[in-house]
């Protein structure tokens, strides 16, 4: 017994004490968004009654909050699976050619993301006023505008996983590909892609959930209610009336975390793969 | 690696050149020289020809969306680049060479377009005094001190009103009340209007070209109304109310031969192109100003300036404290939950996982706002399991609180990665360790530590860089606070980014573009020091770039 305790039991206490500190606050928000109060006031860890009024109210209230989910939905999806395709794409190359100026492009991409786009948000938004004049499909208010400068960012530390990751796949796979006669394309899409499923799968959901919890460069871009983003529309919602709209707000937080929990869930048996396998080859 | 850096930036240029191609390729040249015989012989497929037509098609379509606007608006540079950019590509996709560039360029386009332009225009800003005041060009100042000085004089022409829209810009419609002649009044002058039918009151009803904005919602508008006005020569037409207008004299005007502002009251400022403003004789200056440059001036500022650079080293100290605690945390808990779970002994390993990475999975925006509620002081949970305190209005507690909540979002991440990095480890090296006597401890200390440590040390590094920069944590849970009773511009946790968003006045106040692009200068240099030296001294560098 004193041995299983030494060598199992406290790596169960350990996880149970862990978990307990991961839950509470998502308990918390549980709690408030059933609390048919739906204030801060009333709420605790165990809620005092059930009721989905806050889910009610926030899906007939004023806020448009289902075309703000739709809008964040869209402008994730979109992202991240074209910034995964670009990035794909670069690491490929980085992997498998060798070509001048390839350390230097790998160094300077790490040294550009260190400059977070958040910095440069006076000259992004000096820029897109330009465009916003020009082209106003790509202008402020409008989805296309944040998802083109999202990509911006998409060569960066995602690409430096698949490299990592793409260096594990051994080389002989594709060269022996190109040797039966398949062009680089035909390599890339046909042996490469399929052979890195999962940190592709990873990648795209650490893709998403990043663009979803965006929150300044859109509180900068989208102005009009209706073009907003969950994380735009949710701050405003709180910081219009703090207290009372607790429960909504809650009830919102559990809504929005529905896409990226199911994510989660349904690619969980890659995430540890896709995550490290990069990492540790380096 | 120093030898590599002769190639400098041509990863980015759309053209690595075929020589390009030539260094490393040399150990595998007789494949290589096999595939580019293979390929010859595959160029007339049915797939190269439909890729080749679908190439040319996207970029006559992009040609015909891109370049009108350009053309309209005389944008003549961007015409350029944009019509070079375009080639380069279209050339690249038809031609069977630089396969790399084929991958690269892409990613490389979006990073240029919205990464490095920002960047190098956040670095030219820096130099300048662009802000509030200081927005456009001397002429730009001039115009808009001219207008903004028009002033009703006695037999100043007046006219019926009526706001209209076309093409989404507010217009002027003017009607001439002795005349009933209606005249259009733009940003860019005025223009007669046919055909329009004029009521009695003389508004406008309708125009051939004009969307008329019904008075209800024109009311709702009375400030952009206001501030409009329609250029003539010698004045301009202004809004008094809804449905009456004036033309009116300039009071100031520009004298090009002694480059100064004049009024007929006798009033004269004279340009200082250091300052960027109209002077008058006692050092007054006219609101309205340019932009000038202005060297090294935000820089010294930030250092020098007593109001700013007093906090700055306290700011810059408790930044490294935050970055570098919310790191060891996150690392810390990650991986002693990882090794508490690295064990075949341990049961029902995936539902752990799943309930630890929740946190992770959650939007972070919105669970940041509800951590800062439980912190709340009279209803907050934190308040009512641990008492009442004022957790976020107490320096010592609102940055302990910062480093919890931190430690919550970001140690499931760390959790992951270290599960994976653990799994790598080989067995034998563990095990030959435990064989030579070596306790849990040491094992752990001297095999297992260090090899994760090497794996994940640039995953470390972004870590480092990303918190040295967690705004939103510190926007949404503190916004820099708690303040001293007598500075209310610099809290107890502000990281030098929230107090740069803040000193440049994005929130609200004078907004100085030019001062805080300093600024993120600034902090850009700490963040890639600290990370190149860690890169540096990790051996990491030698495994990411082999």
């Amino acid at each position: 017994m004193i041995k299983w305790l030494r060598d199992v039991g406290w790596r169960y206490a350990v996880v149970l004490v862990v978990c307990a500190f991961a839950l509470f606050p998502v308990v918390f928000v549980v709690s408030a968004a059933i609390n048919p109060l739906g204030t801060l006031g009333s709420t605790g860890l165990i809620p005092e009654g059930a009721s989905l009024k806050n889910f009610v109210d926030l899906l007939t209230g004023d806020h448009p909050f289902t075309k703000w989910f739709l809008n964040s939905v869209i402008i994730a999806l979109i992202s991240a699976f074209a910034g995964l395709l670009i990035s794909v794409a670069a690491a490929y190359a980085f992997s498998r050619m060798r070509f001048r100026g390839r350390r230097v492009g790998l160094l300077s991409i790490l040294l550009i993301q260190m400059f977070p786009q958040f910095l440069a948000i006076v000259a992004i938004f000096i820029v897109f006023t330009e465009v916003t004049e020009l082209y106003p499909a790509f202008g402020f208010n409008k989805p296309w505008g944040l998802l083109v400068l999202y990509l911006g960012g998409a060569l960066g530390v995602n690409t430096y996983l698949m490299k990592g990751y793409l260096d594990t796949v051994p080389k002989e796979i594709d060269e022996s590909a190109t040797m039966d006669g398949a062009s680089h394309v035909q390599t890339f899409f046909r042996i490469i892609l399929p052979l890195v499923g999962p940190v592709l799968a990873v990648t795209a959901m650490l893709s998403f959930i990043g663009t979803i919890n965006e929150f300044l460069i859109a509180n900068v871009f989208l102005r009009d209610t209706e073009a907003k983003t969950l994380a735009v529309g949710m701050y405003g919602m709180l910081t219009d009336k703090r207290d009372a709209n607790f429960g909504m707000f809650a009830a919102a937080t559990l809504l929005t975390a529905i896409p990226t929990v199911s994510l989660f869930l349904w690619l969980q048996k890659y995430i540890v793969s896709g995550l490290t396998a990069g990492a540790v080859k380096g | 690696m120093t030898t590599e850096v002769t190639g400098a930036g041509s990863a980015s240029s759309p053209h690595p050149g075929p020589s390009g191609q030539a260094p490393d390729q040399r150990s595998r040249g007789g494949r290589r020289g096999d595939a580019e015989q293979v390929r010859r012989t595959r160029e007339l497929s049915t797939g190269f020809i439909v890729s080749r037509i679908a190439v040319l098609g996207i970029v006559a379509a992009l040609l015909i969306y891109a370049l009108p606007p350009l053309i309209q608006t005389e944008a003549w540079t961007a015409l350029v680049v944009v019509g070079v950019v375009t080639a380069l590509v279209a050339y690249l996709y038809l031609t069977p060479r630089h396969i790399p560039a084929k991958y690269l360029v892409p990613g490389t386009i979006f990073l240029i377009a919205f990464a490095i332009v920002p960047i190098v225009l956040t670095f030219v800003t820096a130099f300048t005094n662009f802000g509030d005041g200081h927005r456009g060009t001397k002429e730009e100042a001039i115009r808009a001190i001219e207008t903004s000085s028009v002033t009703q004089v006695p037999g100043s022409p007046e006219y019926y009103l009526t706001i209209a829209e076309r093409d989404g810009e507010m217009v002027f419609l003017l009607v001439d009340p002795a005349t009933k002649a209606v005249q259009a009044g733009t940003a860019a002058g005025l223009t007669p209007v046919d055909g329009a039918e004029v009521s009695l009151t003389g508004k406008v009803l309708t125009a051939a070209g004009y969307t008329v904005i019904p008075t209800a919602q024109a009311a709702e508008r009375d400030a952009e109304i206001a501030a409009f006005s329609v250029p003539t020569p010698g004045g301009a037409v202004k809004a008094t109310g809804l449905s009456r207008a004036f033309e009116g004299k300039a009071d100031k005007s520009y004298d090009a031969a002694c480059d100064c502002v004049t009024s007929p009251s006798g009033g004269r400022w004279v340009a200082d192109e250091v300052e960027g403003y109209f002077v008058d004789a006692e050092g007054k200056h006219l609101d309205q100003g340019w932009k000038v440059d202005v060297g090294f001036a935000n820089f010294t500022k930030a250092l020098t300036d007593p109001t700013i650079s007093g906090h700055f080293l306290n700011v810059l100290i408790w930044n490294f404290v935050f970055a570098l605690s919310a790191v060891a945390t996150t690392f810390a808990l990650g991986m002693i939950v990882a090794l508490a779970l690295h064990s075949p002994r341990v049961r029902g390993t995936k539902f752990y996982r799943i309930l630890l990475i929740l946190p992770y999975a959650m939007p972070g925006f919105a669970m940041l706002l509800i951590w800062r509620d439980m912190f709340n002081t009279d209803f907050g949970l934190i308040s009512k399991l641990f008492g009442v305190h004022d957790w976020l209005g107490t320096p010592t507690t609102a940055r302990l609180g910062l480093i919890v909540i931190n430690l919550w979002m970001g140690f499931p991440y760390m959790f992951l990665v270290i599960t994976g990095a653990l799994q790598a480890v080989p067995r034998e090296l563990t095990d030959a360790a435990r064989i030579d006597g070596a306790s849990a401890w040491a094992g752990f200390r001297r095999v297992t530590l260090p090899l994760v440590l090497v794996a994940l040390t640039p995953l470390l590094i972004s870590s480092f860089g990303f918190n040295f920069n967690n705004f939103n944590n510190i926007k949404l849970v503190t916004n820099g606070g708690p303040y001293a009773i007598d500075n209310s511009t610099v809290g107890a946790t502000d990281l030098l980014i929230s107090y740069t968003y803040r000193v440049a006045g994005f929130d609200s106040g004078v907004a100085d573009f030019g001062f805080a692009a300093a600024i993120s200068v600034f902090i850009f240099a700490i963040v890639a020091t600290v990370s190149t030296v860690a890169f540096w001294r990790s051996r990491a560098q030698e495994e990411v770039y082999s």
